[in-house]
């Protein structure tokens, strides 16, 4: 579902010469599938997660999510996009301080169809354990309880496809194994398939594909190289 | 949830900047209520007094406003007087001979005959009978041509075109408020309100009367304000102060016989007294050129009052008690009995030497239009211009946080956020402080009014409460727009006024907002 062919991806320094980072000759997940991708720090997943979520734009190359092109998409398309197909959990929650674990959960729900789901926002927080807590500002609660409801709210709109960037690296061990464990089960059951970016061996260890992004992107692979 | 809640929520993040910033907002937008609040009381005072009831005043040559303000609003003071004779050139044949009958000419007239008769009887006694027959046909001649010279024979000139005229004497103070002397007529004849229909009404008492065995010419009324302010009611007597409300005090008491109920007028702010009592103190009595008359007629202020005392005459002395040639009124209210006789005689009158005869709500529409319009005008760009500083902090404000708020603008894009949305959000914002200002402003200076309404309506009359909107602003006329803006009440384009002030100051802000760029932020 969830294909890239030929993706390119260059900045701007400083000096006024471009350097590239990115350089993905082919890359594919199927439908419900869950990898994980793995690398070292710098070596662009981040960037190639926010190409697949329409968040930057590729140079060059094919993104294609269910037979549409992202990378032809206006921004707003993309945007639109990004709302209704993709879910994304960041490595540092980026819950919204001013709103409650719930209406975190809604906010999604709001950019993507206009209208909540209540019902849908309160059962997530239930799956996720934190129907308690519906109420309470992101300040009120602990980090695995944060990475929680980030994990409800990336779920809320029925994504195809879920992007985590190193979802664990700031929860502390007792609760990364019951993240991960949320993320693929909802996957599972939802058939929503999985990108899931980490430096922790023993959760790329539970899973069946692991990708290494050395191999993914002939960059890294190389030294680093201007672009003309 | 809506954009708003997401807007409301980020106001809330931002509690005491944005309390503040609309803490600002409702100062300037009080002021505007307030300053808006005052042209409307002040234009429906005026409004209130553009029917009084009259619709020419005559008066002395001179300032036709200051005229109109003396003897409308009781300000300042008057010009100068006119003759009373002048005065009964608009009342009735009969009125009119019965008020010259008690004149020093008169009386002058009335000892030259009684001695022309006197010297006929003597002569007829000692001449032979067709002589004396001469001798009474000559002197009855006379007789008749000193009654001519007397002139008492036919209404005023301008009584025909009258419907009534009614004279003011004013000079005097009772503490600040000004002493009117008149006649009953004043009450009685003198109507007010936007119809001129209304009688005025008397909260304790009755009207002065010209002459009563137990206050003889001494009677008085009093506004409401001024029975309140000076802490007067029926029963009271009061002494007026000479000229100025400093001045010094008449030897003369007037006794309260009643208190008028708040009208609106400025008759609230004014103490009457009857005209023929204020001739009666002193230095109220126009000097005369004694060498016309003899010594014996030209006779002091209140001599012809039967037992020689000011106050309590036994009874109503046949003449009155300053004779008309030393007597000047400061204005006459007419009401004519058309407008198109009204222009006749304004004109008639204009022609003279003696008197001037305005038009007193033109006066006050001038004044209105000319002075008073643009003062509230000017007062009402300051305030907007307040307004438009408090939008500036909201600018500020909303402006400050974006460094700050970069981040969380970089995850609601990130979660599907269009640009326009978080766009739509700041100015949500905007918008949301501005109205929450406005809100509590509009509030505050209602609360404001409320407070003083009590005040407002003893001093002018005009009634507000909490909910009263201010009136359209009929003589502001903004860059031709007049008849637009004047259709709704101002405060109503508060609303409209404070959206696109907010849109106008949320505007950087948002664009800010617009130009995020979400992979940099995200990682900020």
């Amino acid at each position: 579902m969830l294909h890239l062919e030929g993706v390119k991806k260059s900045y701007l320094q400083a000096n006024g010469e471009f350097l590239r980072i990115l350089d993905v000759p082919k890359f594919e997940v199927a439908t419900g599938e869950q990898m994980v991708l793995v690398g070292r720090s710098g070596c662009g997943k981040t960037t190639l997660l926010h190409i697949i979520a329409g968040i930057s734009r590729a140079d060059a190359g094919t993104i294609r999510i269910d037979q549409v092109e992202v990378n032809k998409l206006s921004e707003a398309g993309r945007d639109r996009y990004r709302a209704i197909k993709l879910g994304y959990v960041f490595q540092t929650f980026n819950l919204l301080p001013a709103f409650s674990a719930l209406e975190n959960v809604l906010l999604g729900m709001t950019f993507a169809r206009g209208k909540r789901d209540t019902n849908r926002a309160r059962q997530l927080l239930d799956r996720v354990g934190l129907s308690a807590r519906a109420g309470h500002k992101p300040s009120a609660m602990s980090v695995g309880e944060q990475q929680r409801v980030a994990v409800a709210r990336a779920l809320a709109n029925r994504p195809r496809l879920l992007l985590a960037d190193e979802p664990t690296a700031n929860v502390d061990p007792a609760n990364q194994q019951k993240i991960i464990d949320l993320i693929r089960d909802t996957c599972r059951e939802e058939d929503i398939a999985l990108v899931l970016v980490t430096h922790a061996r023993e959760v790329a260890d539970q899973f069946d594909r692991v990708d290494r992004l050395e191999d993914v992107n002939r960059v890294v692979s190389t030294p680093a190289q201007e672009v003309s | 949830m809506s954009l708003i809640r997401i807007a409301w929520r980020s106001i809330q993040q931002r509690g005491l900047a944005s309390f503040l910033t609309a803490v600002s907002m409702a100062l300037g937008v009080m002021m505007v209520v307030a300053v808006l609040s005052v042209h409307g009381v002040v234009a429906k005072s005026f409004r209130n007094n553009s029917s009084l009831g009259y619709n020419q005043i005559v008066g002395a040559r001179g300032g036709r406003l200051q005229l109109t303000m003396n003897t409308v609003f009781y300000l300042s003071k008057p010009v100068a007087n006119i003759p009373y004779e002048y005065y009964l050139e608009f009342v009735p044949e009969e009125e009119r001979r019965a008020a010259l009958s008690h004149t020093l000419r008169e009386e002058l007239h009335a000892a030259q005959w009684e001695t022309l008769n006197t010297a006929m009887a003597i002569d007829s006694q000692h001449g032979a009978g067709l002589a004396a027959l001469g001798s009474q046909f000559a002197g009855e001649l006379l007789e008749a041509q000193g009654r001519q010279q007397l002139d008492l024979e036919r209404g005023g000139k301008f009584s025909q075109f009258t419907a009534f005229a009614i004279p003011v004497c004013l000079g005097d103070y009772f503490g600040p408020f000004r002493v009117v002397g008149t006649t009953p007529d004043m009450f009685d004849q003198l109507r007010y309100g936007p119809a001129s229909d209304q009688a005025f009404e008397f909260s304790a008492g009755r009207n002065f009367k010209r002459w009563t065995p137990e206050h003889g010419y001494f009677e008085a009324v009093v506004g409401a304000s001024v029975a309140r302010e000076m802490n007067v009611g029926v029963g009271d007597g009061f002494s007026p102060s000479h000229g100025d409300p400093e001045g010094d005090q008449h030897g003369d008491q007037f006794k309260i016989v009643g208190v008028l109920e708040y009208s609106g007028t400025p008759n609230d702010r004014a103490a009457f007294i009857n005209m023929e009592g204020f001739y009666l103190m002193d230095d109220h009595a126009k000097p005369i050129d004694t060498g016309e008359l003899d010594e014996d007629t030209a006779a002091p202020p209140g001599a012809a009052a039967p037992d020689g005392q000011h106050g309590r005459p036994e009874t109503e002395p046949v003449v009155q008690s300053l004779p008309v040639e030393q007597r000047e009124v400061s204005a006459v209210l007419v009401r004519t009995s058309s407008d198109i006789f009204g222009m006749l005689m304004a004109d008639s009158i204009n022609k003279s030497n003696v008197a001037q005869c305005v038009q007193p709500i033109r006066e006050i529409t001038l004044l209105f239009d000319e002075f008073v319009g643009p003062v509230q005008l000017a007062l009402l760009v300051v305030t907007a211009l307040i307004c438009v500083v408090s939008g500036v902090s909201i600018l500020v404000s909303i402006y400050n946080s974006m460094s700050d708020r970069k981040h969380e603008i970089a995850v609601m894009r990130a979660l599907g956020a269009s640009r326009t949305t978080v766009m739509t959000v700041i100015l949500l914002e905007s918008v949301l402080l501005s109205m929450a200002g406005g809100v509590a402003g509009w509030a505050g200076g209602h609360a404001l009014n409320t407070l003083a309404s009590d005040q407002i309506e003893q001093r002018t009359g005009v009634s507000i409460n909490f909910l009263s909107l201010a009136p359209p602003l009929e003589n502001l006329d903004l860059w031709g727009m007049g008849p637009i803006i004047g259709l709704v009440s101002p405060e109503l384009w508060l609303i409209p006024a404070l959206i696109l002030l907010a849109i106008i100051v949320g505007f950087l802000p948002a664009l800010s907002a617009y130009q995020t760029d979400v992979a940099k932020s995200l990682g900020s």
